[in-house]
């Protein structure tokens, strides 16, 4: 299945700058061992050592929370967008 | 009927016309009592259009002085005016721009001993604060308290707004569904590292002001349960879904959070 993977500002260094990146994966699991093998640093910033999902990050697939799917095993098909959402703080 | 001026309805003429705001829109607008955390980046922008539209009364918090380095962005503030307090210098460009506006200014750091009191009189709140520990007492005040809070944050390019509205605590989100505790630090880029485009803060801070005056009106569709978030780089508008979070720490059915918080601030960094 070939995903959309949305990177926001933050997270564009480890993805040679890219703002969107396509992978191959069946579910999220897949997706962020994928995204970790083409551009190292995205898991460690995605999931705990425990392989859950960090509670600053969300991930959205299309325009739902996986959280609010089946997390880390909800399935992926063909043409679905992920977008990987970060609080951030900033007012400046 | 609406005890306009002719001064006033010749103002407010662009608005009064709008099928959805209407004299009566206007007359809500005039009572509204709106407060803005953080005269800054989003703030500026938000002040200056709630100022522009007549809210009744504006109340604006920050504990920070006008620097040199805040004026790419800060378009509230001008160049003779580094070194006055930000609060001083938004009410003075408040006051030139409208004097039906009842400009409120509290030149301190929002901190869990007076977040409530300052809070407590306003109908809605704006979030422009630039921390996470301030965020998230802003979040939990307003909880607690059944305020609405319009809640814009931005980094480099990249810009995210959400209304959660607590006076319907039941049905709304609540930022800890989104985000139920601060980041750690080093997780997230850090202040150092981070930099901001100065016209994002024009953007989000401007749809601040609009989902503001919306919920004053009472028209359209507010945020509510809704993210949005924009990316300048590639001019992208997205909206997400927000859920209420059944274990969240806030609002969900086990919640332990029952008073404020003060979490420590993980930079120290003024931009």
């Amino acid at each position: 299945m070939a995903i959309t993977v949305r990177i926001p500002t933050p997270l564009r260094r480890l993805a040679n700058g890219q703002g969107e990146v396509t992978v191959e994966a069946k579910n999220i699991k897949e997706l962020i061992d994928a995204l970790e093998s083409a551009y190292p640093g995205f898991k460690e910033r995605l999931v705990d050592e425990n392989g859950e999902l960090r509670r600053f990050v969300n991930l959205y697939l299309n325009d739902e929370d996986i959280r609010f799917l089946k997390g880390i095993d909800t399935e992926l098909k063909d043409g679905d967008t992920l977008s990987i959402v970060p609080a951030i703080a900033g007012g400046f | 009927m609406f005890d306009f001026t002719e001064e006033q309805i010749k103002r407010y003429a662009r608005h009064i016309i709008l099928p959805e705001v209407g004299g009566v829109g206007q007359k809500k607008i005039s009572q509204a009592k709106i407060l803005v955390i953080g005269a800054g980046g989003l703030g500026s922008p938000a002040i200056y259009y709630l100022a522009a539209a007549g809210v009744g009364t504006l109340g604006i918090v920050d504990f920070d002085k006008v620097d040199y380095s805040n004026l790419q962005r800060q378009i509230i503030h001008t160049e003779d005016r580094v070194g006055m307090p930000k609060v001083e210098s938004a009410a003075m460009t408040v006051k030139a721009l409208n004097k039906d506006v009842n400009v409120i200014t509290y030149n301190t750091m929002i901190n869990k001993d007076n977040v409530m009191d300052i809070i407590k009189d306003y109908d809605i709140i704006l979030d422009g604060t630039d921390n996470f520990p301030t965020r998230f007492l802003i979040n939990d005040a307003c909880y607690f308290l059944g305020k609405k809070l319009v809640s814009a944050a931005m980094l480099r390019f990249e810009g995210q707004i959400t209304v959660f509205n607590y006076e319907d605590k039941e049905n709304s989100p609540c930022y800890r569904c989104l985000f139920p505790e601060p980041p750690p630090p080093g997780l997230v880029p850090t202040c150092q590292e981070a930099g901001i485009l100065g016209s994002i803060g024009g953007i989000m801070g401007a749809i601040q002001a609009t989902e503001a005056l919306k919920l004053v009106i009472g028209c359209g569709e507010p945020l509510i349960g809704k993210l949005l978030i924009m990316d300048a780089l590639s001019m992208d508008f997205r909206k997400v879904n927000l859920r209420k979070d059944k274990s969240c720490p806030l609002c969900g059915e086990n919640a332990h959070i029952k008073e404020l918080i003060e979490y420590e601030q993980t930079c120290d960094v003024h931009f």
